[in-house]
C-alpha cells in the first residue's frame, strides 16, 4: 500500500489522483501505524511551512517521517520541511536534507510558477528523463544546493529541484501535475 | 529556463464547454472533461474552467465537474466563477483544482483573498480582471462584465497582489471575441506593475498575436477558448510557432 501522509496542507487529492492513474492501491491517512507499514510514503504539500510544522509536531508526525525506512517521497514544501531551516516563517524542519530554505529575490517574478528544465540530473528517480523536460514549479522559496542535490533548477538563481539521501527522495516541482514527464517520475519512485 | 504557458479557457454551463463572443452570445462547443483530456494531449500547460454563468444566476461553481477533472489529468488547472466564500474556495480546492478564480466577489470583499491565501496559499489565488477602455481609462468591470466600477484595473491589479493574489487573470473586454490581439498597453502596464505571474486573456486571432504579446509585455501566459476549441490553431502548432520565434515554450 502507498500511504500519502494526510496534514492540514493543500494539492493532496491531486497526488493521491496520481497515483491511481499509476494502478497503484493508495491511501490518504495521517494513522502513524498505517504509515510506519507502509511499502512508501508520499509527503505532498502546498502551504505555509511554519503552520504546517506546528500542525506535524503536534501530531508527532514529525518524528514519525523522519524515522521511516521506506522510500518516501516529499513534493515541493514536503521537500523543504525535510531541509534543516525555512527562511518561511524563520521554521526549523525535520534536518533530513542539509539544505536551507530561503525566499526567491524578488529581482523577477515570484513565485516562480510554470514548467522550467532540469540540470546534473542524477538518480533513478529520473529513469527515462530526456534533457529537453520540464516539469511543473510554484514556489516562493527554494531549497539551496547541497551535496544531496540529485537534480537542479534555475530562476532567478540555481536552486535543488530534487534531493535524495538514503532513502528519502524530494521534488521541488510537482510531479503529479508535469503531465507525462511527472507520471514517469512518480513511476519511477514507485518502482523503486 | 521558465517557460511561457499557453492556457486554453474552457467557459463552462451546465457542465458543457461554450464560448462567448464579447461576453454575450453562446455556442455550444462540447463536453468540459473530453475538452480537457484533448488539450493535455494537444501540450496545453495548464487549464482554465470558467463557470460563466455562476455569478449571473448566482449558481455555484460544479464541484462534480472539478473532481472529475482532476481525476482525469495531469496538468494544473484553475477554477472560477461564482466562488463568493472561503467555502466556496475550500470545496473547489478539496475537489482537486489547483487554483482558484475571483472576480466579482474579490471586489466585493477583497478580505477574500487574504483569506483563501492564508489558508491555501499564495499561489492558488488567482485574481481574474475584466477590463475595459473608458474615456481613455482602463476600468474594472464585475458580473461578467456587464457592471462598471469605480476601480482603475493597475490599482485593483496592485492591491490585489498585496491582498495575496498570486496571480493575475487579465481579460481585456475591449479585445475579447475580436480575434485582433491582446490589449497589448494594459497587459503590458499590469505585468509592470505587479510582481506576480500575469495571464494575458482576450482578443487572440493569430499564432503572431501570442508572439506579441509575449516580446511586448511581461506576460507569464497567454489564455485563449475559442481558436483552441474550434480547433483553428491547434496548440502543438502554435507551439511549434512560437519555438521558432525563441519565444520559450515547453
Amino acid at each position: 500500500m502507498i500511504v500519502i501522509i494526510k496534514y492540514n496542507a493543500g494539492n493532496i487529492t491531486s497526488v493521491y489522483n496520481a497515483v491511481k492513474r499509476l494502478g497503484y492501491p493508495c491511501k490518504v491517512t495521517d494513522d502513524v501505524d498505517e504509515i510506519r507499514h507502509a511499502e512508501k510514503v508520499i509527503f505532498p504539500g502546498v502551504g505555509e511551512a511554519g503552520t504546517a510544522m506546528i500542525y506535524l509536531k503536534e501530531r508527532g508526525l514529525d518524528k514519525v517521517i523522519k524515522s521511516l525506512l521506506q522510500p518516501t517521497l516529499g513534493v515541493c514544501l514536503g521537500l523543504q520541511l525535510m531541509c534543516s531551516h525555512t527562511e518561511e516563517g524563520d521554521t526549523e524542519c525535520f534536518g533530513i536534507f542539509d539544505a536551507i530554505v530561503k525566499k526567491f529575490p524578488a529581482t523577477d517574478i515570484v513565485p516562480h510558477m510554470g514548467w522550467n528544465n532540469l540540470s546534473d540530473v542524477e538518480s533513478a528517480l529520473f529513469r527515462n528523463f530526456c534533457r529537453d523536460d520540464t516539469t511543473y514549479f510554484v514556489h516562493s522559496y527554494y531549497a539551496e544546493i547541497c551535496m544531496q542535490t540529485i537534480a537542479t533548477c534555475d530562476y532567478i538563481l540555481p536552486f535543488s529541484a530534487a534531493i535524495r539521501r538514503d532513502n528519502f527522495y524530494a521534488t521541488q516541482f510537482h510531479p503529479e501535475k508535469s503531465g507525462s514527464v511527472g507520471e514517469q517520475i512518480l513511476k519511477n519512485f514507485l518502482e523503486l | 529556463m521558465l517557460k511561457k504557458r499557453i492556457i486554453p479557457c474552457l467557459d463552462i454551463k451546465d457542465g458543457r464547454t461554450v464560448k462567448g463572443i464579447n461576453f454575450v452570445e453562446l455556442r455550444d462547443a462540447g463536453d468540459a472533461v473530453e475538452l480537457a483530456r484533448r488539450y493535455v494531449l494537444e501540450g496545453a500547460d495548464e487549464l482554465v474552467f470558467l463557470d460563466i454563468t455562476a455569478t449571473v444566476e448566482n449558481r455555484k461553481t460544479l464541484t462534480e465537474l472539478v473532481r472529475r477533472v482532476a481525476e482525469e489529468i495531469n496538468i494544473p488547472f484553475t477554477v472560477g466563477g461564482g466562488i463568493s466564500s472561503l467555502e466556496d474556495a475550500q470545496a473547489i480546492i478539496r475537489a482537486g483544482a489547483d487554483k482558484v478564480s475571483l472576480n466579482t466577489s474579490a471586489v466585493d470583499h477583497p478580505e477574500l483573498l487574504t483569506e483563501i491565501a492564508s489558508q491555501f496559499g499564495s499561489q492558488c489565488v488567482v485574481l481574474a480582471i475584466d477590463t475595459k477602455l473608458v474615456d481613455g481609462e482602463w476600468m474594472v468591470f464585475v458580473h461578467g462584465g456587464r457592471t462598471p466600477t469605480p476601480l482603475r484595473t493597475i490599482d485593483w491589479a496592485r492591491e490585489g497582489e498585496k491582498r495575496g493574489a498570486g496571480e493575475i487573470l487579465l481579460t481585456s473586454m475591449n479585445n475579447d471575441g475580436t480575434r485582433d490581439g491582446f490589449a497589448i498597453d494594459i497587459t503590458r502596464s499590469v505585468s509592470d506593475a505587479v510582481n506576480i505571474p500575469v495571464i494575458a486573456s482576450g482578443g487572440a486571432g493569430t499564432m503572431a498575436h501570442f508572439v506579441e504579446v509575449f516580446r511586448q509585455t511581461r506576460a507569464s501566459a497567454a489564455l485563449a477558448a475559442s481558436i483552441f476549441h474550434f480547433g483553428e490553431i491547434p496548440i502543438p502548432t502554435l507551439k511549434q510557432y512560437l519555438k521558432e520565434q525563441n519565444i520559450p515554450i515547453r
